[in-house]
């Protein structure tokens, strides 16, 4: 007798790691952190035509109940710091794109003497969405790589392994 | 009333009544409806502010600076990024300011793609504008229906230079590409769409009574105060200051087009008030389209740049330009030194000045009302702080 | 009003401490000496025929080679419609100027902004303190000579080359 037989037709079988994954990447909520020219299409994205709600990403004004921070913009030195704050006030498991060249790396603002250049001296990266600025079809592509990387976690760990992993 | 040994008084008489204290909130750098990276840091007695005071520089991007350092040419780029919802109109003011330098003559065609292009960055502009307006006092709906209509514009502009945003589209001596073909008609038609949208939205939300009400005698400026504090452009005509840089210092081909210039009229309450400065807005779009249309239809033949060398050298001077920017009379100070790279730049711009009177007009607001006034400021963070 | 009767008023009311000759151009520009500024423009604004009632800018130029700081009033007139710059100039290693901003009230935040990125000195300034770059920063980053610093707060203000990005 296999347990499949035994279980009405209703219930599916996986595995736990795929069914945190699952529900965790289909409402990533991303917090707003329009810095600069990016605002203006992260919010076009969020808008009527490339719509994110679509992938289940809604946005949220305060970092205590966002997944994902998406650093949209120029940097500066005297932002970085509060960015800093932000990410750390947002609960894990958190995610952070990094959209457009200059959060990238400085981009345009390389010569700046205010300028960060690029957000990952700060915080983790998670994605870098490229572009000056990135267009709503980019940062939504974004967003799907993120589900991506967010359905190949894994969240259970044998004994054995977290033994292998400490040694 | 006592909680794990702490005694707390829950009413604190005083021979003069209940004591209150004045208290100190912080509002952003990352707040949403602070349109970017503004700081506020609001001294409230209840819910009456005492005063809210701006505390700027987050989005501080060195750009006057970075003129030094890449040239003329090469500064035209980063003069996008100075107000990047209406990146025209700073294109042209830097054009402008090098053409005065060098007694540069533009062609007409240029001059004419230059207006189609401004006008078509001021009515996106104001979209953005007054769909936030609704957004910040809590209608989330306009804000779907301008960026409806942006993303036709940014269309078209994306036709014309390649970019949704951050344009890029003038040169010094002119423009960089010539119109698409087939582009005065899909141009025409929007317009033609577009106009009698305006009217709809203000069945929409501009008659609303909330909206009214939100925003008719909130935050009132004088025509004398507007003026000390330097208000320009919407801000300034919303007091019923009637001053257009396009009428009264006329630039470009602006002479030959017919439109009016929309002032305030406290229609809804005071003259000077929120409502007056979002109504201007709405108004200007339609004349926007007005300019559109004649300019559309009588775009002359011809180049659209005229010769500029790749070195560009001009003579030693300074100049101060103005423009017509979606935030009104933007300068442009420019001093040259003879070499390829401009000794100073200056940029004066509207939301700097508006940012600058928000801590006069916040005495007696209520809190709630802070982000209506900077909404019908029309405060963009980068030219607070370029 | 033409900008050569604005020059002879301002002269008349202030004497050598205007230069004899007008700059001209778009903005005719009348050279002031510095401790001279705010007496000059509390004239021009207050003056009926003048009536320069809005400062449109003020910006300062570093003049290395002339080993100066230059400040230029750029004044509107609503009024009147029309328009002149004042000029005044201060030495390099300290410029110090009178303040304007109990004239116009937007050159409260104007000067903050000169003695922010350039260090000019305002007197009797209300609130002369940064307002651009934060409170701690070091130096005046317009100024041609400004070497910008190694770190702010332990982010490195170094770039790496791109490639190795």
């Amino acid at each position: 007798m296999s347990l499949i037989n035994t279980v009405p037709e209703s219930v599916i079988t996986t595995k736990v790691d795929e069914v945190l994954n699952w529900t965790r990447k289909s409402s990533v909520w991303y917090m707003l952190f329009g810095l600069a020219c990016c605002a203006i299409e992260m919010m076009q994205t969020g808008g009527p035509r490339s719509d994110l709600d679509r992938f289940g990403a809604v946005p949220r004004a305060t970092p205590r109940v966002s997944d994902l921070i998406i650093v949209s913009g120029t940097l500066t030195l005297k932002m970085a710091l509060r960015t800093k704050v932000l990410y750390e006030q947002m609960p894990d498991p958190k995610y952070a794109i990094s959209m457009g060249s200059c959060a990238n790396c400085g981009g345009l603002f390389q010569l700046a003497y205010s300028v960060c250049d690029g957000v990952d001296k700060v915080i983790p990266v998670d994605v870098y969405v490229p572009g000056c600025p990135p267009r709503p079809e980019a940062l939504t592509e974004g967003l799907l790589k993120l589900q991506d990387k967010i359905q190949q976690e894994r969240w259970l760990v044998r004994a054995s392994d977290e033994g292998s992993a400490a040694a | 009333m006592s909680t794990a040994g702490i005694e707390i008084g829950l009413e604190r008489e005083t021979p003069a009544g209940l004591e209150t204290e004045e208290m100190t909130l912080n509002m952003g750098p990352q707040h949403p409806s602070t349109h970017g990276v503004l700081r506020f840091v609001v001294k409230a007695d209840g819910e009456v502010m005492r005063r809210a005071i701006p505390d700027i520089g987050y989005l501080h991007r060195s750009i006057e600076k970075i003129s030094e350092k890449v040239g003329y040419h090469g500064f035209m780029p980063y003069t996008d990024r100075v107000d990047y919802v209406s990146a025209m109109q700073c294109n042209q003011g830097w054009a402008m300011a090098c053409e005065k330098l060098a007694s540069i003559e533009v062609p007409r065609r240029g001059e004419y793609c230059r207006v189609i292009a401004c006008e078509l960055g001021r009515i996106a502009s104001h979209l953005i504008s007054v769909g936030t307006t609704g957004m910040d006092i809590g209608a989330f709906t306009p804000f779907t229906h301008a960026l409806r209509e942006r993303e036709r514009i940014n269309n078209l502009l994306e036709e014309l230079c390649g970019a949704r945003l951050t344009f890029n589209y003038m040169r010094i001596g002119g423009c960089a590409w010539d119109i698409p073909p087939g582009f005065v008609k899909r141009a025409s038609e929007f317009v033609e769409q577009f106009e009698p949208l305006i009217d709809e939205y203000n069945e929409l939300i501009s008659f609303n009574k909330i909206y009214v009400e939100r925003l008719a005698n909130v935050a009132i400026v004088p025509a004398e105060m507007a003026i000390a504090w330097n208000l320009v452009g919407p801000n300034l005509r919303g007091s019923g200051v009637k001053y257009d840089v396009r009428k009264d210092v006329p630039y470009s081909v602006y002479p030959e087009l017919e439109f009016d210039v929309p002032v305030g009229t406290g229609e809804r309450g005071t003259l000077g008030d929120s409502y007056d400065r979002y109504m201007v807005r709405m108004n200007e779009m339609k004349e926007s389209c007005r300019i559109l249309r004649q300019a559309l239809g009588g775009i002359p033949e011809g180049p659209v740049i005229a010769k500029v060398p790749r070195t560009f050298k001009p003579p030693p001077g300074e100049v101060y330009v103005r423009v017509e920017a979606s935030r009104g009379d933007m300068g442009w100070f420019v001093v040259s030194d003879g070499t390829a790279f401009p000794a100073r730049t200056h940029i004066r711009t509207g939301s700097f000045s508006a940012m600058a009177i928000i801590e006069e007009l916040s005495k007696g607001l209520m809190i709630a009302d802070l982000v209506a006034v900077i909404a019908s400021l029309d405060i963009v963070a980068p030219e607070v702080d370029r | 009003m033409e900008a050569a009767e604005i020059h002879r008023r301002l002269r008349d009311k202030l004497g050598n401490a205007v230069e004899p000759t007008l700059q001209d151009g778009d903005w005719p520009a009348c050279e002031v000496r510095a401790a001279a500024v705010a007496e000059a423009c509390r004239f021009l604004r207050d003056d009926p025929d003048l009536r320069f009632d809005c400062l449109s800018n003020l910006s300062a130029v570093d003049r290395k080679a002339a080993d100066q700081i230059e400040v230029h009033y750029h004044l509107f007139s609503y009024a009147h419609r029309h328009q002149v710059v004042v000029k005044a100039s201060s030495p390099r290693l300290d410029p110090v100027l009178p303040t304007v901003s109990n004239v116009w009230p937007i050159a409260n935040w104007l000067e903050r902004e000169a003695f922010d990125l350039m260090g000019v000195t305002f007197v009797n300034h209300p609130d002369l303190r940064r307002i651009l770059m934060p409170e701690d920063w070091v130096g005046h980053p317009l100024r041609k000579d400004f070497v910008e610093p190694e770190e702010y707060h332990g982010i490195s203000t170094r770039r790496e080359s791109l490639l190795k990005i």
